[in-house]
């Protein structure tokens, strides 16, 4: 039983040792062939020194998101968007709408007539459904006095988000007689869009009242949103019950 | 209120029922009704269709939902919010949306009032963040941009349905992520209206409207700015162009989004 013993103990240290030896020849670097990187650079290719990945970051080389993320390219416009329902309501007809959303916002001059064809298309509609000849039936001056040129060309020419930076924000504020000083999240822009549509010289000329149509509103509001959140300023997204 | 591509199908639709009532009212009214109705009823599977498919199909990872700009809860800074890829319904829809890697947005600041961009703020998605650039003077302006990788930098990781991230530094803040839609329009009646199908009524009494983006959501992206960084504002356009006096000095600014080439 002893010499089983001496013998299993050498064979356990002759194990071990053989092992050993044999992750010494694993990491031995003899397979170089001659191309030993003996000084560290930021284009070797490996991370070496103090580097945090390749070739990049730590002491010497540039900082590693700049390296390893690629921003290059050219980028060609698909959408834009300044002021609120300028194209959903002025609704373009469908070429020169694809061209309006690759159009830059200092060229827009085309697109006044397109706009002004299509604010007269809402007044036709209701003038044929309350019987009234199409030519009797027209966009009256709004309550900035803007007739349907100078309307068309300010939603046209002009299709920017104005925002103060010495504030208050409001898209439109008949309280303070503030309009067209930015756009919060809770604006009812699209009320006011119709106002200026619809509502002629003191806003009332098709709100409902009188057996006119209501197109001066749409009767939505906030309903439950939150608009009174920190930053970002928006809701959490929704989520299924 | 959905202002831009995300829903252009939808919006070229109520353009094709406009002129398609136009050219028709001449004709006879039972062939604008038959023709309005049955454009309707192809606006609501186009509407359907990008809904379910905006986080899938190619071409609408750039569309713009709606765009906001308003003084921050500090004066001092300006806030830009826009929402893309409108509409998207709670639950897998909202979770799978993401941004797209070759998609560039931009906030484009007119400081000058010649409504060519002075600065933009460029935003990108790389991995799970968005890298933002600016305000910085762009190397070109007008349809094509190149990302100005000198500018000053921020990234802030993109949010999720549970968690929000945002990068506070610098003095700006940045967001980007899946929120609740905060716009709000009766958009099923106005295409009515815009067919000629809500005449002569026109929308609907109190208590009888819909907000068609009540229940949904957007990715958004969000950036806080000190004024100090966008320069001087201009004379209000609408002062010169709109004859409406007393308005103070104000940028022009709107978003746009770019796709590599």
């Amino acid at each position: 039983m002893k010499n089983y013993k001496n013998k299993s103990y050498k064979l356990t240290v002759f194990v071990v040792l053989l092992l050993t030896a044999l992750i010494f020849v694993q990491c031995k670097d003899d397979d170089d062939n001659g191309n030993v990187i003996d000084v560290i650079s930021c284009n070797d290719g490996i991370q070496n020194g103090d580097e945090d990945g390749i070739d990049c970051g730590g002491s010497i080389c540039s900082p590693c998101e700049d390296n390893q993320l690629n921003f290059d390219g050219n980028f060609v416009q698909e959408d834009i968007a300044g002021r609120p329902g300028v194209n959903i309501i002025f609704g373009i007809t469908d070429l020169s709408k694809n061209n309006y959303n690759v159009s830059e916002v200092a060229n827009r001059t085309i697109f006044q007539e397109d706009f002004q064809e299509v604010l007269e298309h809402y007044y036709d509609i209701y003038a044929i459904s309350l019987d009234i000849p199409v030519d009797e039936l027209n966009y009256e001056n709004n309550i900035f006095d803007w007739n349907a040129g100078t309307f068309t060309t300010i939603m046209s020419n002009y299709d920017a988000l104005q925002v103060a930076p010495d504030g208050p924000t409001t898209y439109y504020n008949a309280t303070n007689n503030l309009v067209f000083t930015g756009r919060y999240l809770s604006d009812d822009v699209m009320d006011f869009t119709l106002k200026l549509i619809f509502g002629g010289a003191d806003g009332t000329r098709f709100d409902g009242n009188n057996s006119t149509p209501q197109l001066t509103t749409d009767d939505v509001g906030l309903g439950d949103r939150d608009f009174t959140l920190s930053f970002p300023y928006l809701e959490v997204p929704l989520t299924l019950e | 209120m959905h202002l831009n591509k995300s829903i252009w199908k939808l919006e070229n639709f109520i353009v094709v029922n406009l002129n398609n009532y136009y050219k028709t009212m001449k004709k006879t009214k039972l062939l604008t009704i038959i023709g309005g109705f049955s454009l309707l009823l192809l606006s609501f599977i186009f509407m359907s269709l990008d809904h379910i498919d905006a986080t899938n199909v190619a071409g609408t990872s750039s569309d713009i939902a709606d765009f906001f700009a308003f003084e921050g809860d500090n004066p001092d800074n300006t806030v830009f919010v826009a929402t893309i890829q409108g509409i998207l319904a709670p639950g897998v829809v909202t979770e799978n949306a993401s941004f797209d890697e070759n998609v560039l947005i931009e906030f484009n600041i007119d400081n000058t009032g010649d409504f060519i961009e002075d600065l933009v703020i460029q935003a990108i998605k790389r991995g799970d963040s968005i890298y933002f650039f600016g305000p910085v003077i762009p190397n070109q302006t007008g349809l094509e941009s190149d990302v100005i990788t000198s500018a000053p930098n921020h990234i802030v990781q993109i949010s999720t349905t549970e968690e929000t991230f945002i990068t506070n530094e610098d003095g700006m803040s940045f967001f980007a992520g899946p929120r609740r839609d905060p716009s709000y329009f009766d958009f099923n009646r106005f295409i009515d209206i815009a067919n000629g199908d809500a005449a002569p009524e026109g929308f609907y009494p109190p208590g009888e409207s819909t907000d068609f983006f009540v229940g949904l959501n957007v990715l958004a992206i969000a950036v806080e700015v000190p004024n100090s960084l966008l320069g001087n504002a201009p004379q209000h356009i609408l002062e010169s162009q709109g004859t409406i006096s007393g308005l103070p000095p104000a940028y022009n600014v709107w978003v746009s989004t770019k796709r590599k080439e």
